[in-house]
Formats: structure tokens, C-alpha cells, sequence
């Protein structure tokens, strides 16, 4: 089914504030199977020069996908979720997130594209600081694959 | 850590391989908050055309992560790190489950101490990431 069109370069609310915490990372790092220590121990991550244990480059994805998600559920779009698969994604840093960042996401529908069957659609995420300060921006493209 | 004045554009680095089972998918949709049925539930992922249950793309990338970041020795120095899901791993329902292998090779170096990483991932026959790539700034 072809995405509603009038929804390229729509941007979304943004989340409710996050904060990143030491247990989720642990957690989250636990099930990506990585054992570094600047994961998990204040104090090794300080001697690496953060100042809390910081966060594995995927982990923005966490925060990225609950204002992506609200775009690509917007019923209004048309996205068929059952038939969605992960396509490409993309981070930019400006710096590592740590434990007791506060941070919200805002999402802006950047591209809608019909190749054949199927439909991509891509999000572009930015996490920022409450104060406003630019982590990590987000590019998720997803695929529709076609239903015939 | 590697610094920047070791590192030499074309240099290949050692392929490492990571273990993906049904378990660690189970921990990954707990902690990451994607409960898509294809990466839990082998009915519903053949249902819909699948071999059997598949990772999470986002496992995939988070082992090429570990890959860098074990390379360049700070998880903290990542500028940039994009990748293209180009097939799934599939995960069996068995002891041994699959196996990511991820190599690397320095493809440039550019001013403020950036380096560009081109990377591969491979489970069984297939490639399972391209257009793999990240920034890392070294010291």
C-alpha cells in the first residue's frame, strides 16, 4: 500500500523526557553481550574521562525508537507494521550518552519512496538534552515489503 | 588504545565471531523494547515468509559496535556508524544457535584524527550487513 505522502517532512511531538540510567545500560549491555567495564563501573568509565559509565553506540536506538514509532504508527500514514523489516540505520555522535543524561526524542519524516513492491520510509531522530544540548541523531529507514 | 598515528589506511583487521542464540534475543527484546513476534516466535516468523526466528537488526549492528569500539579501545570515540541490513540471521531453536563474524579494514583517515572503518558481517553464507561503515576519532 503506498504511505500517504503528505506526511514527508512531518515532525512529531517529542517524548516525554528519559533518563539514562546505570541499570538499564548494565541490562542493555548484558544483552548485547559486551563485558566493558565503561558499561557498568562509575569508576572505570571516569578513568576513561566520562563522568558516569556511558552507553553501547546502539543504545540510542532505545530512546530513538519510542518517537520514531510514534510516526511510523500514525494511522494516518498507512504503514502495514506486520510487514515491516529494519532496512538501514544510521547514527551521528556529538557525544556518548551517560548515566543521568535527561533526554528527549523528536522525529521528522525525511523520505517516502516506492521502489517496486515495496515502501521505505525514513525517520530521522534527534535526541537531545532537556537543555537542549544535540547528542545523537537517528536514522532509521524501514521497508514495507509489498503484499502483492 | 590504538592511536591515530598507528593506524594505516588498507590495513585489514582480524575477523571476531559473536554467538547469537534464542536466549540472547529473548535478553534483547527486554532490553531494547522490540517484541516483534519474528524474533521470539518461530509460528508467526514462518508465517510471514520467514526461514525461521531472525535477530534483531539492531542485535547485528551492536556486535559490528563491539567490534569498533573493542578496535579502537573507547566506546566513546564513535563520530559516525551507519549500516544496510542486507539479510537476516537466522537463529535456530538449539544449543548452538548462529554466529556473527564481523571483519573490518581502515578505509581512510581524515584530519582531527578520524578514521574510517568499512566493515562486513556475515552469518552462515550470508552477508548480513553492507555499507558498513563508522567514524571513530582516535587520540
Amino acid at each position: 500500500m503506498a504511505l500517504n505522502q503528505d506526511y514527508l517532512g512531518r515532525t512529531f511531538p517529542a517524548t516525554a523526557a528519559y533518563e539514562v540510567s546505570r541499570v538499564k545500560i548494565a541490562e542493555f549491555a548484558d544483552a548485547i553481550g559486551d563485558p566493558n567495564p565503561v558499561f557498568r563501573d562509575t569508576a572505570a568509565a571516569q578513568a576513561a574521562g566520562y563522568p558516569d559509565v556511558i552507553v553501547p553506540p546502539t543504545f540510542p536506538i532505545v530512546i530513538a525508537m519510542a518517537a520514531s514509532g510514534m510516526a511510523a504508527a500514525d494511522p494516518g500514514l498507512g504503514l502495514n507494521y506486520a510487514m515491516v523489516v529494519h532496512g538501514e540505520q544510521r547514527f551521528e555522535y556529538s557525544r556518548p550518552l551517560h548515566a543521568g543524561d535527561v533526554v528527549t526524542a523528536q522525529s521528522t519524516i525525511s523520505g517516502i519512496r516506492a521502489v517496486g513492491s515495496i515502501t521505505m520510509l525514513t525517520t530521522e531522530t534527534q535526541i537531545r538534552t532537556t537543555g537542549g544540548e544535540h547528542v545523537c541523531t537517528s536514522y532509521a529507514t524501514l521497508v514495507e515489503r509489498g503484499s502483492g | 588504545m590504538i592511536s591515530y598515528g598507528q593506524v594505516a589506511a588498507g590495513t585489514e583487521l582480524p575477523p571476531v565471531s559473536y554467538p547469537v542464540t534464542r536466549l540472547s534475543l529473548v535478553r534483547y527484546c527486554g532490553a531494547s523494547g522490540d517484541f516483534n513476534v519474528i524474533h521470539w516466535n518461530e509460528r508467526i516468523a514462518r508465517s510471514v515468509g520467514l526461514p525461521n526466528v531472525i535477530a534483531h537488526g539492531m542485535f547485528t549492528m551492536a556486535q559490528a559496535g563491539r567490534y569498533v569500539t573493542d578496535w579502537a579501545g573507547d566506546p566513546g570515540s564513535l563520530l559516525e556508524f551507519g549500516v544496510r541490513f542486507s539479510a537476516p540471521v537466522v537463529v535456530p531453536d538449539d544449543d548452538t544457535g548462529a554466529t556473527i563474524e564481523v571483519t573490518g579494514r581502515v578505509e581512510e583517515k581524515l584530519d582531527g584524527n578520524r578514521v574510517v572503518l568499512g566493515l562486513t558481517a556475515r552469518s552462515g553464507e550470508a552477508k548480513v550487513l553492507t555499507r558498513a561503515r563508522a567514524v571513530v576519532r582516535l587520540r
